[in-house]
């Protein structure tokens, strides 16, 4: 118990530092975000405007101050309003992070099921058929940016087979098939190449656990061999690839944009994009500071596993 | 191959054995070659009987047994000849019937308790997953019925242990859960390979008692594999001799033992340490050479005492004390501190011997990295050739202090020739040419038993032993006035070991060495020793000429390690004493523990013992 407390604050800690972090990248970077925002026709902007907007924005208060007011209005989960048209960024946030997180659990998922059992397979027999086949399609699937990966699969199974649409969204609660079938592609775009890396950590991980003494005490036991390598080998193999994975999730967060743009799924890294070409700082910040609030809740998540799969991390 | 299906009706009876073997031959393939590593390998076990399968590392004995079970990978090994365990041929068995031969009548326990237990399992659960296996009942029952087991290998405080993990267990305790996980449904037959080999002698006296006792109980028979002649003597009814693969003889254990046939069987019981072998010697003496070609035991001739006696001492060691701080995770305060080494004094004189005796986590290994600088000290002084061992710049001391390591495999750098890590040490200092290294380089394996061509060749290409002899000559290329050797010859097998012995003793009567010699082998440092240091948790219990130690130990501690030694004859199997159960104490104290004053007695000339009080009665 003591360890996860232990843990958890060390959690709010890292978020602190990203939080200033944050602030700080946007303050130290040259340029007045005011006259940015008024300077988007070309022309220099009016001073006395830029001076008024300064003034709206808060922008003229010492950095202190407007240090602690950031961070107190993310402590009270108020991410401010956009720069741009007023709308408040905690709302957008909330309405846009469902849909990313439902893309990115789905191409997990889906990754997990094709990368653990082609791992235990590949690493059952190094040598074997199987076992040189999916490497070369794990390293295919590797290489392959995933815009192209994306425009491949849509130009296949949208407009050759046809077999399902190209991009768009439909929300759930109106149509659950039609949710469904636009969540297929980019879902698997995304899981093409995580499903490669989950398959190479599992392979090299499980290699690493077959050989060891309790695999071989297990089997003079006479545990039929499917328990032994599920039960023994692959849960001792499967931290490694739990820590790999969770990096590679946290990454996604932020990573999906092209994804998200090539299906036109309207998930956060849209607003990201909109927000960081709009000089729309209170937008950028929100996005930052939730994406980064969800690593470091999943890397904590992952530290929670890790106890529950290997009692001697508790401790 | 034989196929012999009529064998599978052969019913049990008394005059059948419970396993018989003929013609067992096992291969590897490498590269594409077939190498046969076990030839034609017959015997029998009965059930209530011991079967000791005895050789070095590389004779074949645990292939054997893997082979039995059908545990080699299926893919690159081939097996042949017959196993006939009650009637049916193991050999022919396809890995579903032999998955319900295992863990159910035939059981196996291997060597390293530490890596042979699931890390993420409790114990609990690995004992009841046995009886899961192969037995149709609830999980309640199994854990009944675990824990039943846990109590019979007499595991302390069972109920509560269930739910532990490996890690929290000692090396002995793992070895227990193994047992019980391995007897859990009542095998006809247990194959123990090296069961006790990686544990403390007075742990290993409680395992080897704790099988005899379930055997008795049980009548089951038991192979028991292992390297030393000593367990064998005290366990086996009758024994087989490997080499090479091959079995080169085979007999009741008396036999073996007081009728050797084959000049390799003499050898390895010529190897075998005795204790009380060296009562009335009054100075070291090597091993008895054992010369294959005549058959004959060649005893070394009358030596002369290399100890000067008196000062000028080489080292001299006073209050010398460690402790490993303990720190919370969080603010990094000291929580607890391990008390390693507590108060130790000795000196060392020229061309004298003194052993550190004492089991797993005593601190003598930390002695020997505090007297060699390796480790810095908390208290204490270390007086090394007259000088304050801080006072001498690491380049100097290397000139007066070396050490030597356990394993030869892990200590030499596999991408150095051999030559290279030899003088390696010359090439730090600038002391000399390139030919002039080459010179050394070649003298000292010379020295060493080696051939001086050798020295462009790589470590992997060497035996254990011969690494071991290089470790040797790489410590002497300073010409140190101290070697500190750690276990050095514990990790070698027997003949290896006396060979690497008799050098270590011949290199002190040439160069008048001085030899801090850590270990806890009983049996090599009685034949090594001038005087003894016997450890226990952190603290020389008992100090004093190796006569003294060996045939007056004064300390409960000193007796305790004594009687646990196995002794390699068979007549006397059944003497020696039931071993106590306990486990070593920890050396972990609190922060404010204070060390009691310490007081030694005086037995006799130069012959200490701790006064430890009511901690020992």
């Amino acid at each position: 118990m003591g360890w996860f407390v232990r843990r958890l604050a060390q959690s709010l800690v890292m978020l602190w530092v990203v939080v200033s972090l944050v602030f700080l990248s946007i303050h130290f970077v040259p340029g007045d975000p005011a006259e940015l925002l008024l300077a988007q026709d070309g022309g220099s902007p009016d001073p006395l405007m830029v001076q008024m907007l300064r003034e709206q924005l808060g922008l003229d208060r010492p950095l202190p101050e407007q240090y602690s007011h950031n961070v107190m209005g993310i402590l009270r989960g108020d991410l401010g309003a956009s720069m741009v048209d007023g709308s408040s960024v905690g709302q957008e946030v909330m309405r846009r992070l469902p849909r990313t997180l439902e893309l990115i659990a789905a191409a997990g998922i889906l990754s997990l099921l094709i990368g653990i059992p082609a791992g235990v397979l590949s690493a059952l027999r190094p040598r074997g058929r199987f076992s040189r086949g999916a490497a070369v399609v794990a390293g295919t699937a590797q290489s392959v940016p995933v815009f192209v990966l994306g425009t491949l699969l849509v130009v296949l199974f949208a407009q050759v087979l046809g077999w399902l649409p190209a991009g768009g969204f439909v929300p759930f609660s109106r149509d659950p098939g039609k949710h469904l079938q636009l969540l297929v592609l980019p879902a698997a775009t995304i899981a093409i190449g995580l499903s490669a890396i989950v398959f190479r950590i599992t392979r090299a991980s499980m290699l690493d656990v077959l050989p060891l003494d309790f695999i071989r005490t297990a089997r003079a036991k006479g545990v039929p061999a499917r328990r032994v390598i599920i039960r023994h080998a692959l849960r001792n193999a499967l931290m490694p690839v739990i820590t790999v994975f969770a990096l590679q999730l946290g990454g996604l967060l932020a990573g999906t944009v092209l994804v998200e743009t090539v299906f036109n799924w309207p998930g956060l890294s849209g607003m990201l994009v909109a927000g960081v070409n709009a000089r729309d700082y209170p937008v950028v910040t929100g996005v930052l500071v939730v994406v980064s609030a969800f690593y470091i809740g999943l890397n904590l998540l992952v530290d929670i596993i890790y106890g529950i799969t290997d009692p001697r991390v508790r401790k | 191959m034989s196929r012999n299906r009529e064998n599978m009706t052969v019913t049990q009876s008394a005059e059948h054995p419970l396993l018989q073997v003929q013609g067992l031959t096992v291969g590897f393939r490498r590269g594409g070659q077939w190498n046969d590593v076990v030839r034609d390998v017959g015997f029998s076990v009965s059930g209530g009987e011991t079967l000791a399968i005895v050789g070095e590392s590389g004779s074949g004995k645990s292939v054997t047994s893997m082979a039995l079970m059908q545990l080699l990978p299926r893919d690159n090994s081939r097996i042949s000849g017959q196993a006939l365990f009650r009637g049916i041929d193991l050999l022919q068995l396809d890995e579903r019937q032999m998955e319900r031969i295992r863990g159910d009548r035939i059981s196996m326990i291997f060597q390293e308790p530490m890596t042979s237990l699931n890390p993420v399992m409790t114990i609990g659960a690995q004992i009841a997953e046995s009886i899961l296996t192969h037995r149709r009942i609830g999980k309640a029952e199994a854990r009944a019925e675990a824990l039943a087991m846990m109590d019979r290998v007499r595991i302390p405080s069972a109920k509560s242990r269930y739910d532990d993990f490996p890690h929290q267990f000692s090396g002995g305790m793992r070895q227990r859960v193994m047992i019980a996980a391995a007897l859990a449904c009542q095998p006809d037959l247990l194959i123990a390979d090296e069961p006790t080999t990686a544990l403390d002698v007075t742990i290993q006296a409680q395992v080897l008692d704790l099988i005899k006792e379930l055997q008795a109980e049980s009548g089951m028979g038991v192979i028991f594999i292992t390297h030393d002649m000593g367990v064998v003597a005290e366990v086996s009814d009758r024994t087989l001799v490997m080499y090479h693969g091959d079995v080169i003889e085979s007999g009741t254990t008396e036999q073996i033992f007081r009728r050797p046939a084959k000049a390799y069987t003499s050898a390895l019981l010529s190897a075998v340490p005795r204790l009380g072998s060296m009562t009335g010697n009054a100075v070291p003496t090597p091993y008895p050479v054992f010369d294959i070609a005549s058959g004959k035991l060649r005893e070394p001739g009358p030596r002369p005492n290399t100890l000067r006696e008196g000062p000028p001492y080489l080292l001299q060691v006073s209050d010398l004390s460690k402790r490993f701080a303990i720190q919370s995770k969080l603010l990094k305060r000291t929580i607890a501190r391990v008390h390693a080494v507590e108060g130790v004094s000795f000196t060392l004189r020229q061309g004298e011997t003194l052993s550190i005796v004492g089991e797993s986590g005593c601190g003598k290994s930390t002695t020997g990295k505090l007297i060699t600088g390796l480790h810095d000290r908390d208290e204490g002084r270390v007086v090394l050739a007259g000088r304050e061992l801080g006072a001498i710049p690491a380049v100097e001391r290397a000139h007066d202090i070396q050490m030597i390591f356990q394993d030869p495999y892990a200590s030499l750098n596999p991408r150095l020739r051999i030559g290279e890590a030899i003088t390696e040490p010359l090439r730090i200092h600038g002391k000399a040419s390139a030919t002039e290294q080459r010179e050394i380089a070649a003298s000292l394996l010379t020295r060493v038993g080696l051939q001086p061509e050798m020295a462009g060749r790589y470590p992997h290409e060497f035996s254990g032993g011969q690494r071991q002899r290089i470790c040797v000559a790489r410590a002497l290329v300073m010409k140190p006035k101290v070697i500190v050797a750690d276990e050095a010859v514990s990790a070698l097998d027997v003949t290896m070991k006396t060979q690497v012995v008799n050098l270590m003793m011949d290199l002190q009567q040439e160069m008048g060495l001085g030899f801090v010699f850590i270990s806890h082998d009983m049996a090599v440092v009685e034949r090594i020793s001038h005087r003894i240091a016997v450890m226990y948790l952190g603290e020389i219990v008992e100090i004093g000429p190796r006569a003294a130690i060996f045939e007056n130990p004064r300390h409960p501690y000193t007796r305790r390690l004594l009687g646990a030694v196995p002794v390699p004859d068979p007549a006397r199997r059944h003497q020696r004493g039931a071993a106590v159960v306990t486990e070593l104490r920890s050396p972990v104290r609190p922060p404010d523990y204070r060390r009691p004053v310490r007081r030694y007695l005086e037995i006799s000339d130069d012959h200490f013992v701790l006064d430890s009080g009511e901690d020992w009665q």
